[in-house]
C-alpha cells in the first residue's frame, strides 16, 4: 500500500480493444475531406455572417464617438448590433465579469471588439465592419510587465507558496546565486479559427455549432447574454481543428455575438474569425519575468529557491488565476527545495487576455527552475544532467514547495537513468566537447531535462466528467460524454473503453458529437484530463449497462453471472452464445432499461487555495528529453540534430495516439522556445498578427533524428482507467532539453561565464546572448 | 474614365471541370478559389485556414499543379481543370497515401491533411525515392499544429517506397 491509499497497479488484463494502436475516429473521413468542421456545415438557407469592429488606432482610451451609419449604410448590411442589443449582461467573461462582449465606454487593448456586423456575405461584414467612425481620447497603456509593476495593476491578489523558512535559507546558505529571465508568450495557431454557427429556434431557443473546448461554459455564457435559461441553449461541438487550449474561454466570445446577431435578426448567423482578427483579439500564452534567487552548498545541492513569477495577464483575469497557479506548481520542476517561496503576481497590461495553452502555466514555471539548473551547473562547472539528479526527488527529500509528497520519484530515477543510457549522453557528451574544441564558428549544445506534471485541476470542482451510453436492440452502442475532440485521440480512446466492457468491435460503438443537451454541467477538455475523466465517465456507464444484462441473462438461463462473458462480438451465457443485439432485444423485451448515464469524480484530491495546502494532484505524469543542437554563432541560426524522448502514459490505452501527442507537444514546444516570437510595438499593437510574420514549425524545422519511446511502465500506481497516464500536455515541456541545448552550446564560448538568454532562443537572441559571451571573453 | 469602370465586369463566366465533371458558374470576380468550392459548389475538403497563402490548408490541384486555394480567384480558372481530395477519393488516385496516412496516424485534428495530401501528392508524382529531407523540404509550405510531421513524413516515404517497387495500391 502507497501513502496516498493507492495499490501498485495489478497485472493487465488480456484486452481486446484497449491497448491497441487504432486510428484515429475520424482518421478515414479525415484523408477524404469528409470530416465536417463547424465551417463546413451546410449552411441553413438565410445564413447571415457576423464580423466583428474595432478601432485601429486605439489601443487603451475613452470612446468618445461611435459612429456606425456608415457600417449600416454599406450594402449586404442586415444589421449592426451593439451593447444596446445585448438583452443580458454585455459580459463573456468565464468567471469575474471583466470582459464586456463590446466595450462601451473604454477600448483596453488594441484588438477589442466595439460592435458586430451582420450581412449577407461574410465579405460584405469584413468591409462594412472598417467603415466605423470612432472617435478615442487616448489614454497610456500598461504595455510591459515593467510598466504594470511600477503602476501596481493586477488582475487579480498575488498569491505564494512558502516552505520551510526561505528567509533563513538564503541568510544561511554558504552560496547564493540569481538571475533573471524572460519568457514569451505563444499564438495557439490552431488550424482551424474560432467560428460558431448559431440557429435560432422556437421559444427563444438557440441552438449553436461551435468550435469550443468548453461547450457548457459556451452555453452558459450565451443565455447570460441573451438573458434566458441555459436550457434554452443547446452547444454542440462535432470536432475542432485543433484547441491547444485556445478555445478553452476563448471561444465563448464569439459564440456569444454570434447567437445575440441570430437572436437580433432571427436568421442563423455565422461567425468565423478573419486569421489577423484571431490572432489580434484571443489571448495567448502568458508571458513572464522570473526573477530567481538560490542557496546552495558546495556541492551544488539546492538548500533554498526564491522565484517571483510576474505574469503579463493582458486587460482581464480569464483564466490567469489557474494558469499562474500552475507555474508556481511546477517551479520545482523535479527539484527538492528544502526552503522555497515561490511567489507571483498577475499584472495587469493593456493587451489581449492571456489564457489556457497546453501546459497552462506549467512550462514556464519549469523553464525558470531548468534556468536556474543550467546557470548553477555552468557556475560550479559540473555536467548539468549530474547537477539534475542530484537535486531530484527521492527518498526523505519529497515534499514539494506546497506541501505535496512526490510519491513515485522512482520512476522519474528509471526515466531519465534509461534516457541516459539509450541517448548514449556521456559519450555525446565528450564528442562535444572535442567538436567545439576544434570548431571556432559552429557550436553544438547537448541536454537532457525531465518533466513531472501534476495531473488533475487545481481548481478541484472541474475534476468531474459525465457520459451517456445508449445499446440499441440491434447491438449498436450510442456513446457520448463531455469531452470535446480537438484532435488529440480522446474519442477514439473512450469508445475503445467502451468497446472493451461490451467486448465489441469499434465498428459497434457509435461517437456522437458533445452535446449540452446529452451531458450537462462539463468541464473543459483541458489539463490533459479528457480521457481520465471521460474515459471513466464511460466506463461507468457501460459496465451499468452489462451488469443489467448480466442479472438479466443469470436468471433468464439459470446461469451463474461468473459465466457470462461479453467478447468478440458476442455473449458466452454458459455454454450458449448469442450477439449483444439477441441479448439486448430479450433484455428490451423483459423490460430493462438499456441507457446508462456515467459520473465519476477523480478521488484522492484535496487541494485547498485559500490556506495553499492539501494535495492538488492525483498523480504526475513524467518524462525525459535529450536534445542535441548546433548553433551559428557569426549568424544566430540552430539546427535541432537529434532528440531522444523517454515518456511515461503509464499502461497505454492507445500507443499510436499517445506517441503521436507525445511527437506533437515536443514540436510545439520547441516552437514556443526557439522561432516563435509575439511582438508589441511601442503603442501596445500585436506586429506579428499573420503567419507571414509569426513562425510555427514546419516540416523542415524537426530534427531528422528524433526518437521517441513510450517508458515500459507497470502502469499507473493510482486507480486511473485501465491505469493509463495523461499525455496532452506533458510533451510540451520536453522541448524545454532544446532551450538548456542552446544555452548548453553558448555556455561553451566561455566556460564559466552564465550566458544572457531570454525565450523564445530566435537567431536574433542567440545571435544578442553569443557577441555577449565573446564580448565577457573580451574583456 | 467611366466608360472604363462601368466596362470592368466585376462578375465573369468561366467553364471548367471540376474532379472530373463540367461546371460552369458566373462568379464574383474577387471571388476566391476555395470559397467557389465550398460555398458555390459544396466541397469543403479543402479548408480556409489562415487565407494568407502561408498554412497550406486549402491545397488543392488545378491543372496538374498544387495552388493555394486563399490565392487563386475562381476568375482565373475558365478552361482549367481543378482536382479536389473529395475527387482523388472517387478515384481512388490518392488511396495508397490515405491509408498510409491512416496507418502511421499521421493525422490529429486532420484540418490540414486534405492540403497536406496534395502536397504529398506532388512529390510523389515526381517519382522514385526522395530522401526525408525532400519530403520535408516539399511539405514545408503546409502547417500542421498537430503531428510534428514525423509521422506525416513516415507515411509519404512508405508510400514513395512502395511505388517505387511497384506494389500495389493498398487501399
Amino acid at each position: 500500500m502507497q501513502p496516498d491509499g493507492t495499490r501498485e497497479a495489478p497485472a493487465a488484463a488480456a484486452l481486446a480493444s484497449v491497448g491497441q494502436s487504432l486510428p484515429h475516429d475520424s482518421a478515414i473521413r479525415h484523408v477524404s475531406g469528409s470530416a465536417v468542421y463547424v465551417d463546413d456545415i451546410r449552411e441553413p438557407a438565410g445564413t447571415l455572417h457576423v464580423v466583428p469592429g474595432w478601432a485601429r488606432d486605439a489601443t487603451r482610451g475613452r470612446i468618445v464617438s461611435l459612429d456606425l451609419d456608415p457600417v449600416r449604410a454599406h450594402p449586404g448590411v442586415v444589421a449592426v448590433i451593439g451593447p444596446a442589443d445585448i438583452p443580458g449582461k454585455n459580459d463573456v467573461s468565464p468567471a469575474l465579469g471583466d470582459e464586456p462582449m463590446f466595450a462601451e465606454e473604454e477600448i483596453l487593448f488594441w484588438g477589442q471588439p466595439l460592435f458586430a456586423v451582420v450581412a449577407t456575405t461574410r465579405e460584405a461584414a469584413r468591409h462594412a465592419a472598417r467603415k466605423a467612425r470612432i472617435e478615442v481620447e487616448d489614454l497610456p497603456p500598461l504595455l510591459t510587465v515593467e510598466d504594470a509593476l511600477a503602476a501596481d495593476e493586477t488582475v487579480l491578489p498575488d498569491y505564494q507558496f512558502r516552505k520551510g523558512s526561505p528567509e533563513t535559507g538564503l541568510a544561511t546558505a554558504s552560496h547564493l546565486m540569481e538571475g533573471s529571465l524572460r519568457i514569451g508568450g505563444q499564438e495557439h495557431f490552431y488550424l482551424e479559427g474560432q467560428v460558431s454557427l448559431a440557429v435560432p429556434g422556437e421559444d427563444g431557443d438557440m441552438f449553436v455549432h461551435t468550435s469550443s473546448q468548453h461547450p457548457s461554459e459556451t452555453q452558459h455564457i450565451i443565455a447570460r447574454v441573451l438573458a434566458v435559461p441555459d436550457a434554452a441553449v443547446t452547444v454542440e461541438v462535432r470536432r475542432m481543428g485543433g484547441g491547444f487550449g485556445g478555445k478553452e474561454s476563448q471561444a465563448n466570445h464569439w459564440a456569444a455575438i454570434a447567437a445575440i446577431a441570430a437572436r437580433a435578426t432571427g436568421r442563423p448567423c455565422k461567425l468565423r474569425l478573419d486569421r489577423d482578427d484571431d490572432m489580434i483579439m484571443t489571448g495567448k500564452r502568458h508571458d513572464f519575468r522570473v526573477d530567481w534567487k538560490l542557496g546552495h552548498d558546495a556541492e551544488g545541492l539546492l538548500r533554498v529557491v526564491d522565484m517571483r513569477l510576474f505574469a503579463r495577464c493582458g486587460y482581464s483575469a480569464d483564466l490567469s488565476l489557474g494558469v499562474v497557479d500552475r507555474s508556481m506548481f511546477h517551479a520545482d520542476s523535479s527539484y527538492y527545495y528544502p526552503d522555497a517561496m515561490i511567489h507571483s503576481r498577475r499584472l495587469k497590461t493593456h493587451t489581449c487576455s492571456n489564457t489556457a495553452f497546453r501546459g497552462f502555466g506549467g512550462p514556464q514555471g519549469m523553464l525558470a527552475a531548468e534556468r536556474m539548473m543550467d546557470a548553477l551547473a555552468i557556475r560550479l562547472g559540473v555536467d548539468p544532467l549530474d547537477l539534475r539528479k542530484r537535486n531530484f526527488y527521492r527518498e526523505g527529500r519529497d515534499v514539494t514547495p506546497y506541501g505535496m509528497k512526490v510519491e513515485e520519484h522512482a520512476t522519474l530515477h528509471a526515466i531519465v537513468d534509461q534516457l541516459e543510457e539509450s541517448s548514449d549522453y556521456r559519450r555525446r557528451r565528450q564528442e562535444i566537447a572535442s567538436f567545439n574544441a576544434s570548431s571556432p564558428i559552429l557550436k553544438k549544445g547537448l541536454a537532457l531535462t525531465p518533466v513531472k506534471f501534476g495531473i488533475s485541476f487545481t481548481l478541484k470542482h472541474l475534476n468531474q466528467a459525465g457520459a451517456l451510453v445508449h445499446l440499441y436492440t440491434d447491438g449498436s452502442i450510442h456513446l457520448n460524454h463531455g469531452g470535446t475532440e480537438m484532435g488529440q485521440g480522446l474519442f477514439q480512446k473512450v469508445a475503445q473503453i467502451v468497446a472493451e466492457e461490451f467486448g465489441v468491435t469499434l465498428d459497434k460503438v457509435k461517437i456522437t458529437a458533445t452535446h449540452t443537451g446529452k451531458v450537462p454541467n462539463t468541464g473543459p477538455t483541458a489539463a490533459s484530463s479528457g480521457t481520465d475523466l471521460n474515459g471513466m465517465a464511460a466506463k461507468i456507464a457501460a459496465e451499468t449497462i452489462r451488469n443489467r444484462l448480466v442479472a438479466f441473462a443469470a436468471e433468464r438461463y439459470q446461469v451463474p453471472p461468473d459465466a457470462i462473458s461479453f467478447a468478440d462480438n458476442s455473449v458466452q451465457l454458459g455454454e450458449r452464445s448469442m450477439t449483444l443485439g439477441e441479448l439486448a432485444r430479450e433484455a428490451h423485451l423483459a423490460r430493462i432499461q438499456l441507457s446508462a448515464a456515467g459520473f465519476y469524480a477523480t478521488p484522492n484530491i484535496t487541494w485547498d487555495r485559500p490556506s495553499a495546502s492539501g494535495r492538488p494532484f492525483f498523480y504526475f505524469a513524467y518524462g525525459a528529453a535529450c536534445s542535441e543542437v548546433t548553433v551559428d554563432t557569426m549568424t544566430g541560426e540552430m539546427r535541432v540534430d537529434r532528440v531522444d524522448i523517454l515518456h511515461d502514459v503509464g499502461r497505454s490505452l492507445n500507443p499510436a495516439i499517445d506517441i503521436g501527442q507525445i511527437e506533437g507537444g515536443f514540436v510545439q514546444g520547441m516552437g514556443w522556445l526557439t522561432t516563435e516570437e509575439l511582438v508589441w510595438d511601442d503603442r501596445g499593437r500585436l506586429r506579428t498578427h499573420a503567419p507571414s510574420t509569426y513562425k510555427i514549425p514546419t516540416a523542415s524545422d524537426v530534427p531528422e533524428d528524433f526518437r521517441v519511446t513510450l517508458y515500459a511502465s507497470a502502469g499507473n500506481p493510482s486507480p486511473t482507467v485501465y491505469r493509463s497516464k495523461a499525455v496532452g500536455e506533458p510533451p510540451v515541456m520536453l522541448a524545454i532539453s532544446v532551450f538548456s541545448a542552446i544555452y548548453d552550446a553558448l555556455a561553451s564560448l566561455n566556460p564559466g561565464t552564465i550566458p544572457d538568454l531570454d525565450a523564445p532562443a530566435t537567431p536574433e537572441a542567440i545571435l544578442h546572448a553569443v557577441l555577449s559571451m565573446k564580448r565577457s571573453r573580451a574583456g | 474614365m467611366s466608360d472604363t469602370a462601368q466596362s470592368f465586369p466585376t462578375r465573369v463566366d468561366i467553364s471548367l471541370t471540376v474532379n472530373g465533371e463540367p461546371v460552369d458558374a458566373r462568379v464574383d470576380v474577387s471571388r476566391h478559389l476555395v470559397d467557389f468550392l465550398r460555398l458555390d459548389l459544396g466541397l469543403t475538403g479543402a479548408h480556409a485556414g489562415c487565407e494568407h497563402g502561408v498554412c497550406g490548408a486549402c491545397t488543392l490541384q488545378v491543372d496538374g499543379e498544387i495552388v493555394r486555394g486563399c490565392l487563386m480567384l475562381a476568375a482565373q480558372l475558365d478552361g482549367a481543370e481543378v482536382w479536389t481530395v473529395e475527387g482523388l477519393t472517387e478515384t481512388g488516385a490518392l488511396a495508397d497515401l490515405q491509408a498510409a496516412f491512416v496507418e502511421r496516424n499521421a493525422l490529429q485534428c486532420g484540418f490540414c491533411t486534405p492540403g497536406m495530401l496534395f502536397a504529398a501528392a506532388d512529390i510523389l508524382a515526381q517519382g522514385g525515392q526522395p530522401s526525408r529531407v525532400a519530403i520535408r523540404e516539399h511539405i514545408s509550405g503546409n502547417y500542421c499544429r498537430c503531428t510534428g510531421y514525423e509521422a506525416v513524413v513516415d507515411a509519404i516515404e512508405t508510400v514513395a517506397g512502395a511505388r517505387a517497387r511497384g506494389e500495389e495500391v493498398s487501399a
